[in-house]
């Protein structure tokens, strides 16, 4: 793991993939071959012909979330031994790449519960908190949600005030979490509180919390620009009851834990981002042949092939810098600086490639019966939740400035 | 088990035309055959068991291989073929036979027809390898363990024929027999460590020439161009109707 560590700062080998055993090697193995066109296959027949009812009614059908369930799609991040897939980071990106091709809001709820919902049990829980949450929310019967954001708490997520005392073998928990994607229907809350208000950041701790612990309401759910269909709310802990033996990790580390979820989520939230940028160059290809003015395809244009040409050279980037911050991640490399990067990058892609979608469609872009205009939505969150672009900008700033000068 | 080109998939000739070109093509489980490993599979979760899958053809066929261990079937045998040895419909019933013989078989089920060659005989040329019963085209299969028997119905041209006969026996599976499965995502990667057992096909000792030989392909003739009326639509409409009954000669 030594070399490793010294592999990712500085040593440019790291491009071509050379280093003695550790080969990057991103060829997919037959069975994520098989399991990205069983997804496709999925999508086709199960989700995508209820776009626009979702679309409509800020709602993902019941019958698509069960289906779901049974293809597999809530285990990506659970062990096998926990009844889940256990796919490497790598592994897991190229599912989400194949996911992000289709109604963001849907696979918001599937990003959520794998990524920050359920990984900081992976990482950091006991065995037997493992062995109780982890089967049920590999099949999907408990989903996943992460609680950090407060009213006055974003982007300085240090500053939450929920607050957790101890209370003989309990913690009573009180305070408000806003914006919480998936808070409607989750059982399983990863909650950030403070345990130790004299100590800062250090004086955070992560607890485990269950829907129907008493004291536990969710709020209002919010109307949101896009990703229809995932819901985030406010969430309530009035004098909430936690038993101790569902502090997450240790106490006092619920701040770093929290920061290590969100740097986790990172590769598997630009990999949505590159499958949807990936679906937008396929309609605009597509379009812009069949699109004819002043007697020819647009295509023909060349201002088209270089919006074309643009969108397909930024997806290319993406895509290396995604699987090489995943594969770092499966060396169990820290990669805060990278992951940040990779963040920004991904959404900054998003957001542009979107915008030459919409552009490329001209008035049909902006249509809402077509698809086009909904990915233009859902793209803009990408620059704000899980850390917005200019705090991972601090972020990659912060770790330049550790290097000696 | 049999790996054909998707229908959908565009058929190009090789030079000297007997063969397809197989550059390019997208491979699927023959849709009969998964129709009939879904029974299987059924048939496994009513009364336990063990679902074999055995396939034959070259190394791509692994990739249909997996697909149906994923689906669920217990294990599978893959005769290995290479491009050297000709083939006819004969010679891989008895191939197959051969392997059923060795593993041991209560139901032998088959898809009613590959939708490539269109042959409809493997399932049949098996049975009579082994000396089976054999009931084809079935849209309705019930076993009754205790007495050993089967149960099916066949989809005849306006009319269903119930027969019966004993195990073991081999049956072929025609569309509305089940809704095969699709494999979930657990399932693919528990495929991954299921056994297959490969038989070389030189090692079966077959050394029979085929009975049958593909003396050369054509093409079908190309489609022509469509005809698209435009104009008034009162008169294409008139034109239309004309054009049906005068050159189509459907109304
Ligand atoms: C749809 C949606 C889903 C979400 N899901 C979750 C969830 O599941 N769990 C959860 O905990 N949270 C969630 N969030 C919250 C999200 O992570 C925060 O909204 C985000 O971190 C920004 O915080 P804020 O909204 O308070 O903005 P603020 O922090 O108030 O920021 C406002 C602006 O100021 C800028 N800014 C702030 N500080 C600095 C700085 N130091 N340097 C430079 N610029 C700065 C920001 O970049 C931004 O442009 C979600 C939000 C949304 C909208």
């Amino acid at each position: 793991m030594i070399a490793i560590t010294q592999f990712i700062d500085i040593d440019p080998r790291c491009i071509v993939g050379e280093k003695d055993g550790d080969m990057m090697d991103f060829t997919l193995s037959p069975e994520i071959l098989q399991m990205k066109e069983a997804v496709r296959d999925f999508i086709a027949r199960e989700v995508e012909p209820y776009a626009q009812q979702i679309e409509e009614e800020d709602q993902v059908p019941a019958s698509i979330l069960d289906a779901s369930k049974a293809l597999g799609l809530f285990g990506l991040s659970i062990p096998e031994a926990y009844g889940g897939l256990g796919l490497s980071m790598v592994d897991k990106c190229a599912i989400f790449e194949e996911l992000g091709k289709t109604i963001n809001g849907y696979t918001t709820i599937l990003g959520a519960h794998n990524g920050i919902g359920s990984v900081g049990i992976v990482a950091f829980g006991t065995d037997a908190q493992k062995a109780y949450y982890l089967p049920k929310m590999a099949t999907g019967e408990w989903i996943g949600a992460f609680a950090l954001t407060e009213p006055e708490a974003g982007s300085n997520a240090a500053a939450i005030r929920t607050t957790a005392v101890r209370r003989g073998r309990r913690y009573i928990l009180n305070g408000q979490k806003i914006y919480i994607t998936n808070a409607p229907e989750a059982h399983v809350f990863t909650v950030m509180a403070v345990t130790d208000p004299s100590r800062g950041a250090k004086g955070i701790t992560s607890f485990i919390v269950e829907r129907d612990f008493p004291g536990f309401r969710v709020g209002k759910v919010e109307k949101k620009m896009g990703l229809h269909g995932s819901h985030s709310a406010q969430i309530f802990f009035e004098n909430l009851e936690v038993p101790e033996e569902n502090v997450l990790g240790k106490e006092g580390e619920g701040y770093v834990n929290a920061l290590k979820i969100l740097a986790n989520g990172r590769a598997g939230l630009a990999a949505r981002s590159l499958g949807s940028c990936e679906y937008l160059l396929d309609r605009s290809l597509q379009y812009a042949r069949e699109r004819h003015q002043f007697g020819k395809p647009i295509f023909e244009q060349q201002i088209i092939q270089h919006y074309l040409a643009e969108m397909a050279t930024d997806i290319e980037t993406l895509r290396w810098m995604m699987y090489r911050v995943a594969w770092l991640v499966d060396q169990g490399a820290n990669v805060v600086k990278e992951a940040a990067m990779l963040k920004l990058y991904g959404s900054e892609v998003y957001q542009r490639v979107a915008d030459k979608a919409v552009q490329i469609h001209g008035g049909l872009g902006y249509i809402s019966d077509y698809p086009i205009e909904r990915f233009y939505r859902d793209a803009r969150i990408t620059r704000i939740y899980e850390g917005t672009s200019e705090i991972q900008k601090n972020i990659i700033a912060a770790a330049l400035n550790k290097t000696k000068n | 088990m049999k790996q054909v080109p998707d229908t959908a998939t565009l058929i190009r000739l090789q030079p000297g035309a007997k063969q397809i070109e197989t550059q390019g093509i997208k491979w699927v489980i023959n849709p009969y055959d998964e129709f009939a490993l879904e029974e299987g599979l059924r048939l496994k979760e009513r009364w336990g068991g063990e679902v074999v899958l055995v396939a034959l053809g070259p190394a791509r066929v692994e990739e249909a291989i997996r697909q149906g261990l994923a689906m669920g079937a217990d294990r599978a045998v893959h005769v290995l073929t290479n491009d050297a040895v000709e083939l006819d419909v004969w010679l891989v019933a008895q191939a197959l036979a051969r392997v059923c013989r060795e593993e041991g078989y209560d139901l032998i089920l088959t898809g009613k027809q590959a939708v490539d060659d269109d042959q409809a005989q493997v399932g049949p040329l098996v049975a009579v390898a082994l000396g089976l019963p054999q009931v084809t085209v079935v849209v309705q299969l019930a076993i009754d363990a205790e007495s050993r028997r089967l149960r099916a119905e066949r989809e005849l041209e306006g009319a269903i024929e119930v027969v019966e006969a004993p195990l073991p026996a081999v049956v072929t599976a025609q569309r509305g027999l089940n809704e095969p499965r699709y494999p979930t995502l657990p399932n693919i990667m528990k495929a991954k460590r299921k056994e297959v057992r490969t038989v070389a096909w030189e090692s079966l000792g077959l050394e029979a020439a085929p009975l049958v030989r593909i003396e050369s392909l054509s093409l079908p003739p190309a489609r022509p161009a469509a005809k698209i009326l435009t104009g008034d639509p009162e008169e294409a409409a008139r034109e239309l109707a004309r054009l049906l009954r005068e050159e189509a000669h459907v109304i």
